[in-house]
């Protein structure tokens, strides 16, 4: 019997090989691998890491914020609203993010100060490294935001809507208890891996001098110059934090899912009722 | 007669674009009747029933509910269209029931019921509960408190919809063809609802094609072809001796 599964077992033994050569390939490498444990805790690293989450959760904040405002001016039927909400969307996802964030961090050049009337300030004074980074990213990260708030709003039955105006429900209660928690659903998924992808592109903030964990790995390797050992300590903390917020999006996904699971439950139920076996 | 009437439509027209859906529909709704509605496919009747909840907007005509002109009201002697938020007010003692059930899919059955109470109505939430439990009971769910819509059969969800509209305490429930996404076996159970509500007084409009319950139950049925009234009376003897042509053909194809 299991000599049937002749293919099976020559892939499974060649992959395994390959990544045995590349484990090999590694350790003899000259990787210094205590270095890399040691700096894996260095306060330098936790600090960029602390800012690499900070970040991200701040920019995903903003890119929720404009998302949904956008996707409601999307959809509004004002074709002027409607229109800027697309060029909004065309425009910042259309432009990459590393040239985003350089606009942002270089708005000085062109815009020596910033405020309206008499409150001016120095472009340079606001524009830190922090504020081009959060534009930077939670602008484009909006515009894809946008969107999937958009289709989760769209994927919500109509009948939902007249179910809940047939018991009087107002307009904003319609959209909190009706629309939104349905469009979650649809929405969630989605947005969970933009905030990981979020979590890596902050990397990009590097080159505009933000403090995040890639700069302070940058950072001592220029000192030190165990360029690859300081690169692994990254590669490992963005590993573990994509692995958390791999699990966290499980269970959240689980949590907004609520009754929309249940179907195989129902086949068993309603092939076991006989006839009216509880009516009325 | 000396009922009070309920639901008075005069000459309500309707139209989406350029299909001109009703063509001047009037008739008399008076409180404890029972009118049931029935009619070819694309007749007008979904939306004449749509109209008097204000799912869809009058364009021409006059829907009376009790003492009020549905979806105006008068202001300084000129009729003033309502605001969403009047709408939602007008609409609070109707209660729908769809063909499609609606249920919310992230609430359980419990939660389908006492979400009006609670959110359009302010009602307590313990006050609220007990009615919904009531009500659940009344239809036959009290096993049934926390399934979510899913877990339900057809005439499951479609019962836990005529709670949810009932726990609104409405005065008048509208019904559009509560049956016809329902397997054959499942249909009594709803139409078994609908006939306690009936004989407890509700005043009722029903689309449906159930010839059966609109004889036994009805106390009017209303036959409409081509978005008018062709023809309304006694359902025994709009059913028995149907005088206008279209009306017969309707029926001699429903009846097999
Ligand atoms: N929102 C809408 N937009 C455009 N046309 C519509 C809309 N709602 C209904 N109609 C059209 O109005 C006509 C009447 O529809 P309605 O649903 O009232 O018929 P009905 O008598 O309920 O038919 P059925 O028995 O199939 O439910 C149909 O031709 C339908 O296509
Ligand atoms: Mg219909």
């Amino acid at each position: 019997m299991p000599l049937r599964h002749y293919g099976r077992w020559i892939s499974a033994a060649v992959v395994l090989t390959l990544i045995a050569l590349l484990g090999m390939a590694f350790a003899r490498g000259g990787i210094e691998w205590s270095v890399v444990g040691h700096y894996l805790t260095a306060g330098a690293i936790l600090h960029g890491l602390g800012n690499t989450v900070m970040i991200t959760l701040c920019s995903m904040a903003l890119a929720i914020v404009l998302g949904v405002v956008v996707a409601l001016m999307r959809m509004s039927a004002n074709p002027v609203t409607s229109t800027v909400a697309f060029g909004y969307i065309w425009l910042f996802r259309g432009v990459p993010v590393l040239l985003q964030l350089l606009i942002w961090y270089n708005l000085a050049l062109v815009f020596p100060t910033i405020g309206f009337g008499d409150f001016q300030t120095r472009t340079i004074d606001v524009m830190t490294p922090f504020m081009a980074a959060l534009l930077g990213l939670g602008i484009n990260m909006s515009a894809y935001t946008a969107e999937l708030v958009r289709a989760g709003i769209l994927s919500v039955d109509r009948g939902q809507i007249e179910a809940a105006q047939a018991i009087s429900l107002t307009p904003g209660q319609i959209r909190r208890r009706v629309v939104l928690p349905q469009a979650m659903r649809v929405i969630l998924p989605p947005l969970g891996n933009e905030f990981i992808s979020t979590l890596k592109m902050s990397s990009l903030a590097a080159v505009i001098s933000y403090g995040e964990i890639l700069e302070s790995a940058e950072f001592i390797y220029y000192a030190n110059n165990r360029v690859i050992e300081l690169l692994i300590v990254a590669a490992i903390w963005y590993l573990a934090v994509v692995s958390v917020l791999s699990v966290v999006q499980h269970f959240v996904e689980r949590r907004v899912g609520r009754g929309f699971q249940h179907s195989v439950k129902r086949t068993g139920r309603s092939l076991g009722r006989s006839g009216k076996g509880d009516a009325a | 007669m000396n009922r009070t009437t309920v639901v008075r439509a005069i000459e309500v027209h309707k139209s989406f674009g350029p299909v001109h859906v009703l063509r001047g529909v009037s008739l008399e709704v008076h409180a404890g009747e029972v009118l049931c509605l029935m009619g070819p496919s694309g007749s007008g009747k979904s939306t004449f029933l749509r109209c008097i909840n204000q799912l869809e907007r009058v364009d021409d005509g006059e829907l009376w509910v009790r003492d009020e002109l549905v979806g105006y009201r008068l202001h300084r002697g000129r009729l003033r269209e309502l605001t969403e938020r009047e709408i939602t007010r007008q609409r609070r003692g109707i209660g729908m029931v769809f063909q499609r059930f609606n249920l919310f899919p992230h609430m359980t059955a419990l939660g389908n019921v006492v979400e009006g109470p609670l959110r359009a109505l302010g009602h307590n939430r313990a006050d609220a509960l007990a009615a919904a439990r009531s009500l659940l009971d009344r239809v036959g769910l009290s096993d049934k408190y926390d399934a979510y819509p899913a877990q339900l059969s057809g005439g499951q969800q479609q019962r836990v919809a005529i709670a949810r509209a009932l726990a609104m305490q409405p005065h008048l429930m509208l019904f559009d063809e509560p049956t016809s996404a329902l397997d054959p076996e499942l249909v009594g159970e709803v139409l078994d609802v609908m006939k306690a509500l009936a004989a407890e007084g509700m005043t009722m409009v029903v689309v449906t094609h159930e010839v059966g319950f609109a004889r036994e139950v009805g106390d009017t049925l209303v036959f409409m072809d081509g978005g008018v009234v062709v023809e309304s009376g006694p359902p025994a003897e709009v059913l028995s001796t149907p005088q206008h042509p279209r009306t017969r053909e309707f029926l001699s194809r429903v009846l097999g």
